[in-house]
């Protein structure tokens, strides 16, 4: 079927081109950092993790949300996901290799990153992480080829994938957890020692990831023939759960607020006091987290008045929810876990350019991804329609 | 028998996996741990020590010269790099103040002497390292003696053990730390690029029965020895006098004691 993706128009082969040098870019920068190390990012000693972990981690939730489609499609028989349930896989294939290609290149001896299943430690909650985002991969890739297959040949998918496909249900929910896990069971970083972390972390997951695939959805529709929600209901029900979803998120951010600061315990408050307000004249991140405040009201307003129907209006409330998140997860949390640090100082981290460079540069490789990809459920299903 | 090219296939990938999941297995579980176990035999007159713990008797500490030489003396013998910026900086043995060393217990009536009285500070080597439960590899490990330590050959560089640990005392290899220091010394591991390192308990010294280098430096303001052992002059202090250790509420059951206000008080 991958032969599909080597014909298209000429603006196709010009993002594929794009994104190739972006990505040839992203790995000079890349060459130039395994030479010479990490000291060529923005981190350091105290704020030792910085934009690839929480990208990272960012990136997991854009994975896991594909469940938002699988459940209801294949355990309660939703039809209206029917035609895009494919996208939202594919999307999460895109995903967790973005992911893995993220932690890659923030380890110091990437040479050496085999270690991990060559000395299993089974108290390390990494080594779980590692499983649980390779297996995702796979799941999703047998999932997702089987039943496109299937449907090129128009027939139904072969029974085996079925237990493969609930199976995906509760792993995407696991891949999210453990992820959370990585932070909430730190001590000493009161920020992420949090027992709602794992909850916040799917509640944005399932905000965030299908407000990127409605964006691309609605892409899909206008450059291929192919329309991913022909009955105009698809898309609206998505939206419904992205609602409750961003909801919920900020509830429970707000309920985090709230335990920090009625009972008033130093520690829980001073990372809140960084990223809101800034903690002596250090104020990096204050006016992304009020950027990304702004962003989560206004995206949650969007939908819940009849705005969300606006052809115009719905696409910047699915990225006003998509860039609140991004702000919340893919850059405050990491970086404010680690403020202050152990001695209670405040170090700000500013991102290089270099390392800018490759965080574009493993995004490029997911866009290619899910675009060879998509291109070829697309041709899949002009076919049929044809 | 006939059989299609596809269900050869199928039979040889099957029989393939077998044949390397099980020789896998043998090699990771049987064979490699008898092996292992002939090559490095305990030497007949190891240490019987089970608790290596630290105090910090901050009476000894009064100048700056009292500090340094302490800190000196890890950093020449162990190699470490003097880097030109704090963001790449590599510590395994320094000071801080006390609002910064307790963070915790803050007390805006301490007067001047209390409030710069400088100290030492460096890993914990605790009893539940958090570290070692982080770490991805087993490159962070406990030893039995109660030492946290690691292998520089297997660290990943992941950071892991950076988050984890809650007194910051772990340095990352930012660049490689070669050209940055001073003094080389030949019989002690030069770090590479890209992995994680800390205080490591002076085991090269311990194996030798010396004490660490910090100790044998501080005129008697660092006292080294097993806690386990009731006649050491460690646990006689510990379980005698007033000790505070930084953030007990984590659990860690960290084994540096700082004996504040001199050894009278209490």
């Amino acid at each position: 079927m991958l032969e599909k993706a080597l014909s298209g128009s000429k603006k196709y082969w010009a993002w594929i081109i794009f994104l190739l040098a972006v990505i040839a870019v992203g790995f000079f920068s890349y060459m130039r950092q395994f030479n010479y190390g990490l000291g060529l990012t923005g981190m350091s000693r105290d704020v030792s993790w910085g934009l690839y972990i929480a990208q990272f981690t960012f990136l997991v939730g854009v994975a896991a949300a594909a469940v938002m489609l699988v459940t209801p499609y294949y355990l309660h028989d939703f039809k209206r996901f029917g035609k895009m349930v494919i996208l939202a896989e594919f999307l999460a294939i895109g995903a967790v290799i973005m992911c893995i290609l993220f932690i890659f290149v923030d380890v110091g001896q990437p040479m050496r990153i085999l270690n991990v299943l060559l000395y299993p430690q089974l108290h390390s909650v990494m080594f779980y992480d590692m499983c649980v985002l390779c297996g995702y991969l796979a799941i999703n890739l047998i999932v997702g080829w089987t039943t496109l297959g299937a449907e090129r040949k128009g027939v139904h998918y072969p029974n085996w994938v079925k237990p493969i496909i609930y199976l995906s249900i509760p792993w995407a929910f696991s891949i999210h957890t453990v992820t959370a896990f990585l932070y909430a069971g730190l001590p000493g970083r009161s920020f992420w020692m949090s027992a709602i972390m794992a909850a916040r972390f799917l509640a944005s997951a399932f905000a965030a990831g299908p407000s990127l695939l409605i964006i691309l959805a609605l892409i899909v529709r206008k450059v291929s023939k192919f329309d991913p929600d022909p009955d105009r209901n698809a898309i609206p029900s998505l939206v419904k759960i992205i609602r409750y979803a961003m909801i919920a998120n900020v509830f429970f951010y707000l309920c985090e607020v709230f335990t920090a600061f009625y009972s008033n315990v130093p520690e829980e408050m001073a990372s809140f006091k960084y990223i809101f307000v800034g903690i002596d004249g250090h104020a990096t991140l204050v006016p992304w987290m009020w950027t990304a405040a702004f962003l989560a009201f206004l995206g949650i307003a969007l939908l819940v008045f009849p705005t969300r129907k606006n052809p115009v209006l719905l696409p910047i409330a699915l990225l006003s929810i998509y860039f609140a998140n991004w702000i919340d997860k893919g850059v405050v949390l990491i970086l404010a876990g680690f403020v202050p640090n152990s001695f209670d100082r405040v170090v700000d981290y500013i991102p290089t350019a270099n390392e800018i460079s490759i965080v574009l540069a493993v995004y490029a490789v997911g866009a290619l991804i899910v675009t060879v990809l998509y291109k070829v459920a697309i041709s899949v299903r002009e076919q049929q329609q044809a | 028998m006939s059989i299609n090219r596809r269900q050869f296939l199928k039979r040889a990938g099957a029989v393939t996996a077998l044949g390397l999941g099980g020789s896998f297995a043998t090699i990771g579980i049987g064979d490699r741990l008898a092996s292992a176990a002939s090559e490095y035999e305990e030497a007949p007159n190891a240490d019987k020590i089970k608790h290596w713990a630290m105090v910090v008797d901050m009476s000894k500490f009064k100048t700056e010269e009292d500090i340094n030489r302490v800190i000196q003396s890890c950093d020449k013998i162990h190699n470490i790099p003097q880097m030109d910026n704090s963001k790449d900086e590599i510590k395994w043995i320094w000071y801080d103040d006390y609002e910064h060393t307790f963070a915790d217990s803050e007390n805006e009536y301490l007067d001047e002497t209390m409030k710069k009285m400088p100290f030492i500070v460096m890993c914990n080597h605790c009893e539940n390292p958090a570290c070692v439960r982080a770490c991805p590899t087993g490159a962070t490990f406990k030893r039995e003696d109660g030492i946290v330590t690691m292998d520089f050959h297997r660290c990943i560089g992941c950071r892991f053990c950076m988050g984890a640990c809650p007194f910051g005392a772990r340095s990352f290899n930012f660049r490689d730390p070669r050209p940055f220091i001073k003094d080389f010394n030949p019989n002690f591991p030069t770090r590479t690029q890209g992995v994680v390192e800390k205080c490591l308990g002076c085991y090269e010294r311990l194996e030798n029965g010396e004490q660490p280098a910090c100790a044998e430096a501080s005129n008697g303001g660092l006292i080294f020895g097993d806690l386990s052992d009731q006649n050491s002059e460690v646990y006689k202090i510990v379980s005698t006098k007033f000790t505070i250790r930084r953030k007990t509420q984590f659990g860690t059951q960290p084994n540096v004691y700082y004996l504040v206000g001199g050894g009278d008080r209490a």
